[in-house]
């Protein structure tokens, strides 16, 4: 308390100095203060305070709308990829299917061009078999009268005309009838 | 501070005393500004006469510096406001500016009165924030004087304060039913009297209080520096002058500070009462 004192004293004492101490009261300082206050009040309440509170709500409200747009957008853009996403495992799914379908398409030909290869490759050979056969036979043939032929002409020249050429002819066809088959 | 120094050793020589009456003259009011070494400048003084009443109206230093302060402060607005007609996203001086009205409004009016209130009372709080700022930031320039350390000057700004409080308040109550609202509800009869009583002195304590600690505040950092720089004349030895400096700057920079909290709190309180007057529900 006593500090307190000592604070008004001081201030007391010297503030009643010849020109106005610390707490007097300037009635004319008072007057000029409102004055100036109210006059800077009524100035910027038009010019500033007015445009900057609308420019501040404004503001406010394009980022609050900018923020939803945002939101929205990234919404839609989940939407999207979730979509995508879907359509691509379908994709998939069809490829997968696709792919399949001609693996067993291509199997099933193989097969069939495999077997159908084999067939024709039998035939082929059944063929040249049989052909090998009939060759095989006219040889044999053209053996057979190319042997007689020879028989005959050598016959001929150790019996030199002992008999008649075509009894001779007939007599050895018989024997190589009677010869046994090789 | 270079000032100080200087009017602290003009004064202690002319007048040879070691009493304090040359901080106080540096802190009141008068009719010089004084520029030295570069000059002074008089200020003409004269009184008006106004049914039979002298008033004095001259122009102090003090009604200058008040003056300077709200050209500041109006040009500063008033940038800040064209800025926007410009582009939408301020720059520069208009930034700050926008991001202190910004924390008026969002963390002082929002709070203490309401959203929906904010276009009536941010004009008012908001322009005694940045007046009572710039007042209490001229102070601390060289050649520079603290409008604010003026008791006139703070009493002026808290009878404003007191007017909008009063004024808020009657007008969201009605003038009856703002006084009948003082009263807490729950007050036994006997004592309605006392309390109609204690709340109305309350009105005026609230606005006393605003004058008296902006006032206190503002003249307490100056008299703090001037007697520090005192401290080197009345001893009479520079060495102490490192010291005298030290504690004169950090004291400065501290006033730097309270220049700054003492218009927040000023504003605060006066949105708070505001709020208190219109919401009366206790």
């Amino acid at each position: 308390m006593s500090f307190n004192f000592g604070l008004i004293n001081f201030l007391l004492l010297y503030g009643g100095g010849a020109k106005g101490g610390l707490l007097d009261v300037n009635p004319g300082l008072i007057f000029w203060t409102i004055v100036t206050f109210i006059i800077l009040l009524i100035i910027l309440k038009k010019t500033a305070w007015q445009p900057i509170l609308t420019a501040l709500k404004e503001r406010e409200e394009s980022i609050r709308s900018a923020l939803e747009k945002a939101e929205r957008a990234r919404k839609e853009a989940d939407e999207i990829f979730e979509k995508n996403q879907k359509s691509l495992a379908e994709a998939e799914e069809q490829v997968r299917k696709i792919i399949n379908e001609g693996k067993e398409y291509a199997n099933k030909l193989r097969n069939e061009i495999i077997s159908r290869a084999n067939e024709e490759a039998q035939k082929m050979i059944d063929n040249a078999k049989q052909e090998i056969e009939t060759k095989k036979q006219e040889a044999l043939l053209e053996l057979k009268e190319i042997v007689a032929d020879l028989s005959i002409q050598a016959a001929e020249k150790i019996l030199e005309e002992s008999l008649d050429r075509e009894k001779h002819k007939k007599l050895i066809e018989k024997l190589i009838q009677n010869l046994p088959k090789g | 501070m270079i000032d100080s120094t200087k009017i602290v050793a003009d004064t202690l020589h002319n007048t040879e005393s070691s009493s304090g009456s040359w901080i106080i003259e540096h802190i009141v009011d008068s009719n010089v500004l004084d520029f030295e070494p570069f000059g002074v400048i008089h200020l003409p003084t004269f009184q008006l006469n106004l049914f039979g009443i002298t008033l004095h109206v001259e122009i102090t230093k003090h009604v200058v510096f008040l003056w300077l302060a709200a050209f500041i402060v109006g040009s500063l607005l008033i940038y800040t406001a064209r800025s926007y007609k410009k582009s939408f996203i301020p720059r520069g001086v208009a930034n700050l500016v926008e991001m202190i009205i910004q924390f008026i409004k969002d963390e002082i009016v929002t709070p203490t009165i309401g959203e929906k209130y904010v276009p009536s009372f941010l004009p008012f709080l908001g322009t005694v924030f940045f007046f009572i700022l710039t007042c209490n930031l001229l102070g601390l320039l060289p050649y520079g004087a603290t409008a604010t350390s003026n008791i006139s000057v703070t009493a002026s700004l808290a009878l404003l304060s007191f007017i909008m409080i009063q004024f808020a308040g009657m007008k969201k109550n009605g003038v009856i039913g703002y006084f009948k609202g003082l009263i807490p509800h729950g007050v036994p009869v006997f004592l309605l009297p006392i309390m109609f009583v204690v709340e109305v002195l309350g009105l005026f304590t609230k606005p006393f209080a605003l004058m008296i600690r902006l006032f206190a505040n503002m003249t307490a950092g100056h008299v703090v520096i001037l007697a520090l720089i005192g401290l080197i004349f009345i001893l009479k030895t520079p060495f102490i002058s490192p010291v005298s400096i030290l504690f004169a700057l950090f004291i400065y920079l501290l006033e730097l500070l309270v220049a700054l909290i003492q218009a927040y709190i000023f504003t605060m309180l006066s949105s708070l009462f505001i709020g208190m007057a219109i919401h009366q529900e206790h």
